[in-house]
């Protein structure tokens, strides 16, 4: 191509603009092989990429791609063929892998978008666990300060220290300003203010208990919400200018012990509340939470059954109190009782003796005095005198001794004596009164009853002689019948002692005796005060009968004493009356006869264990026989058969030897010298007994000449053999027989 | 028969030696000194004497068929056996012993030989006797029973 002259061309164009090209598919190639690189770097830097497939597939994409650019280099100036087939090559796989990569991609972006929303929801969900978790917190924060509150309030008895504390604890706690408890009054028709917590001293501000707010609050067991403005509320003059918190009002049952059922929770049955009164700050905008509502009931609750405990207590202190000061009034009274018992004791002792010197007296000379001459107006006076003075002496006997029994001073003489004689002895004395009245008296007694009895033979008599002396006396005709037998176990037909059981034993029984009389008889309704001292029967017929009227009330006691009991029957006026009494006495005198009964063997009688006991004997049978005794007896027997023998054994641990010395031949005198020669000391020669056959005088000289302690006679019996060795042990011999 | 009826068969056989006079007290103190320490005592004892008597009469029988008797000796023997047959009670055996002392003293060979037969006889007795007890007893025992005691 020819070149004009006229403008010369800058640059040649297609040289600049393949320069550019050039640097440019240089500079892409560059970055084509760079990005994978940096992508595999990162990629192998992180662990989570999911999808490492399609990054090989994009980072052969662009791989390619450079290669693509770069031999793009080759293909500006003319190339040779190899270089067009390589080209060719690399954009036709560069064009595959492109394609796939493509395709690919239409998979995966939805899913990348997918996660972006996952994540967003995840960031949701963790906002949201946030707030719960905030929320459980404070509920776990109310409940320590509800339990810690509990624990403050429940460990002090204290009612004071109880509602200050849950004031202090609950203003604490929930950050309020005031809080107050309003108590009802005695009446029960107001609420007075009883705490607060920031007032000091409580001014007595009491509202009446019927308002509504209150009625309200009551009717609930739930915290309510009340309007600042109640009259529960109004604690402090309102400024005006703020705005007041909230206030919430709770009742607090005021629980008796009455309401505490056994099975079931109490009861809100009890009438009596007092009111729990809390406020927010005013102008902190704050609100009650659900939460904090709930930990003032719980409170409120507590508050109650502390408060009932502080209750149970004070009144068990009281009662306390009460019963100490019983005690101390009682151990006084029980003093001065006893003082007034040991004073009337001295008295009739002193009166006891003080009475009966002038009585006796009296009694003694108005007798002898009856023995003189008399005209008939002095005898008659002194008949006077003398019957006057026996009926005092009787009195002041009979009061002595119902003293004495009811003091229980009185103890029975128990002897054996003849109990029919008894019997017999009293109808001998109530016989000439009663013929004087023209009564019949007779007594049978069983034939069973035994002949000798144990007890106290004067009172028994005493006790009958009274029975059968009341019964003469009010009966103004007919018969009088005593009947005495062995009490049945059976119980007694008297509703007045239905668990008296006379039950016999071996050494005991029981004896009763039934007076029946055809007299003027008893209203079955004056039966039971006829045992009382000093009770008479007030009937006309009875005026002059006389008497103490005390005589029943010994007989009682007496038969008390003899572990019986005595009752009267009678059907009324003019029907009779029988008497009877059951005494429980001991079985006199009776010998156990010898009976032949299969014994067994008989037991080791060990009155002399371990008594060391030399024998020597030449007859087998003899020594036997002996030593047979001796171990019965307990004792350690040794025996030998010859003087030789016993020479050889004997020594001072033996402290007895017997030795037999009938036989003619042996050597027992010569033995005993021999024995003696042996052991010098007196303290430690054994004592030696001659055993003989026969104990002729010169036998016995014999023995005691040659140093013999004693001598038994062939064969001894066991008790002799006992007796022989006591004796031997205490003396160290043998007394002459 | 059954226990109570050989009881009392004992009780009456043990009265009826007493009553002949076969036994006299000592036997009964014998019968105490039994007990569980020493449970056949009486047998024992009786055993022994049976023992020695036999063995005593046999000598005394010798000693007085010697053409020189020896009277010592022969007063020796009938002490023993006086003894013994005191210790365990058999009093006709102990009087004819008692007797034979009595011609022994006199030297009287004729008396003696007399009272020789006299005390076998005795003791043939008493040993029966015994003998016949001690199987009653061990019937009793046999059967269950316990011993009898007279008190």
């Amino acid at each position: 191509m020819e070149s004009c002259n006229c403008i010369e061309p800058q640059w040649p164009a297609d040289e600049l603009l393949m320069k550019y090209q050039y640097i440019s598919d240089f500079f892409i190639a560059l970055a084509y092989f760079s990005i994978p690189l940096e992508l595999i770097y990162f990629v192998k830097k992180s662990s989570v990429f999911p999808y490492r497939w399609v990054l090989v597939q994009f980072g052969a994409f662009i791989v390619l791609c450079g290669a693509t650019h770069l031999i793009n280099l080759w293909t500006f100036n003319t190339h040779s063929r190899t270089v067009a087939v390589v080209m060719t090559t690399a954009k036709a796989l560069t064009a595959v892998v492109s394609c796939a990569t493509a395709l690919m991609l239409v998979h995966i972006i939805p899913d990348l978008l997918s996660v972006k929303t996952r994540e967003l929801f995840l960031k949701n969900k963790a906002a949201e666990l946030d707030r719960e978790m905030g929320l459980i917190r404070t509920q776990e924060e109310t409940g320590r300060h509800v339990r810690m509150l509990t624990h403050e309030i429940r460990s002090t008895l204290d009612r004071h220290t109880i509602l200050k504390t849950t004031l202090v604890e609950l203003g604490r706690t929930l950050a309020l300003e005031e809080c107050a408890l309003w108590m009802p009054t005695r009446t029960g028709l107001e609420l007075q203010l009883s705490y607060t917590l920031r007032h000091q001293n409580p001014v007595g501000f009491t509202v009446p208990i019927h308002l509504p707010v209150i009625n309200q609050v009551f009717s609930s067991n739930r915290a309510v919400k009340i309007s600042p403005n109640s009259p529960v509320a109004r604690l402090r003059p309102t400024a005006g200018k703020y705005m007041p918190g909230e206030v919430v009002a709770v009742r607090v049952p005021l629980l008796h012990l009455s309401n505490f059922q056994i099975n079931d929770w109490p009861e809100l049955s009890t009438k009596r509340y007092a009111l729990m009164v809390l406020m927010l700050p005013s102008d902190s905008a704050r609100q009650w939470h659900v939460h904090e509502l709930e930990l003032v009931e719980v409170v409120a609750d507590q508050v109650a059954v502390a408060l009932s405990h502080a209750a149970i207590l004070e009144e068990s202190m009281r009662a306390r109190d009460l019963l100490m000061d019983q005690n101390v009034a009682l151990d006084l009274a029980r003093r001065e009782a006893e003082t007034a018992i040991h004073a009337r004791n001295d008295f009739l002792a002193v009166m006891n003796h003080e009475m009966r010197t002038p009585m006796h007296a009296i009694i003694a000379l108005s007798s002898l005095l009856q023995e003189t001459e008399l005209t008939p107006e002095q005898r008659l006076m002194v008949e006077t005198i003398l019957k006057s003075s026996n009926l005092l002496a009787t009195l002041i006997n009979d009061v002595l001794d119902l003293s004495r029994l009811e003091d229980g001073s009185l103890e029975l003489d128990l002897a054996t004596f003849n109990l029919h004689a008894v019997f017999r002895e009293v109808v001998q004395l109530v016989k000439p009164i009663a013929s004087v009245k023209k009564l019949s008296v007779t007594l049978v007694m069983a034939s069973d009853l035994p002949e000798y009895a144990i007890g106290d033979e004067k009172r028994l008599m005493q006790t009958i002689l009274n029975i059968v002396g009341n019964a003469v006396k009010f009966s103004k005709e007919g018969s009088i019948s005593v009947a005495a037998c062995i009490a049945k176990t059976e119980p007694l037909l008297d509703a007045r002692a239905p668990d008296f059981f006379p039950v016999p034993s071996e050494s005991h029984f029981y004896l009763r005796v039934q007076v029946k009389d055809s007299g003027s008889g008893v209203n079955p309704q004056d039966i039971p005060k006829l045992f009382n001292k000093f009770a008479q029967n007030q009937s006309l017929a009875n005026r002059n009968s006389g008497g103490t009227g005390l005589g029943l009330a010994i007989c009682k006691r007496f038969v008390n004493l003899m572990e019986g009991h005595i009752w009267i029957e009678s059907e009324g006026f003019g029907k009779g009356c029988t008497a009877s009494f059951i005494v429980k006495l001991g079985i006199g005198g009776r010998s156990s006869e010898p009976d032949h009964r299969v014994v067994p063997l008989n037991r080791v009688q060990s009155n002399f264990p371990g008594l060391k006991i030399l024998l020597m004997d030449d007859n087998g049978v003899s020594r036997m026989v002996t030593k047979g005794l001796l171990m019965h007896l307990g004792c350690d027997v040794t025996i030998t058969s010859s003087a030789d023998e016993c020479l050889r054994v004997v020594s001072p641990e033996y402290k007895v030897v017997f030795m037999d010395v009938g036989s003619p031949g042996t050597s027992g005198y010569e033995v005993t010298r021999r024995i003696h020669e042996r052991i010098p000391k007196r303290h430690e020669r054994p004592l030696i007994i001659a055993l003989t056959g026969n104990t002729d005088k010169a036998t016995k000289d014999n023995c005691l000449r040659v140093g013999m302690k004693g001598v038994l006679l062939k064969p001894v019996s066991l008790e002799k053999m006992r007796s022989v060795l006591s004796e031997l042990l205490e003396r160290g011999s043998l007394r002459e027989s | 028969m059954d226990v109570s009826q050989m009881q009392g068969q004992l009780i009456d056989y043990t009265a009826s030696l007493f009553r002949e006079g076969f036994l006299d007290d000592q036997f009964t103190q014998l019968q105490q000194l039994q007990d569980e320490s020493n449970p056949d005592f009486v047998f024992e004892v009786v055993s022994l004497f049976f023992e020695d008597s036999e063995r005593l009469l046999n000598d005394l029988g010798r000693a007085l068929t010697q053409q020189i008797v020896d009277f010592k000796k022969v007063d020796a023997h009938v002490h023993q056996l006086k003894g013994s047959s005191s210790s365990i009670g058999a009093q006709r055996v102990k009087n004819a012993c008692v007797a034979f002392r009595n011609f022994c003293e006199e030297q009287n060979t004729e008396g003696c030989l007399r009272c020789l037969q006299q005390v076998k006889q005795e003791y043939f007795l008493v040993k029966n006797k015994l003998e016949s007890l001690f199987r009653l007893e061990q019937q009793i025992l046999a059967a269950g029973g316990s011993i009898p005691m007279v008190e």
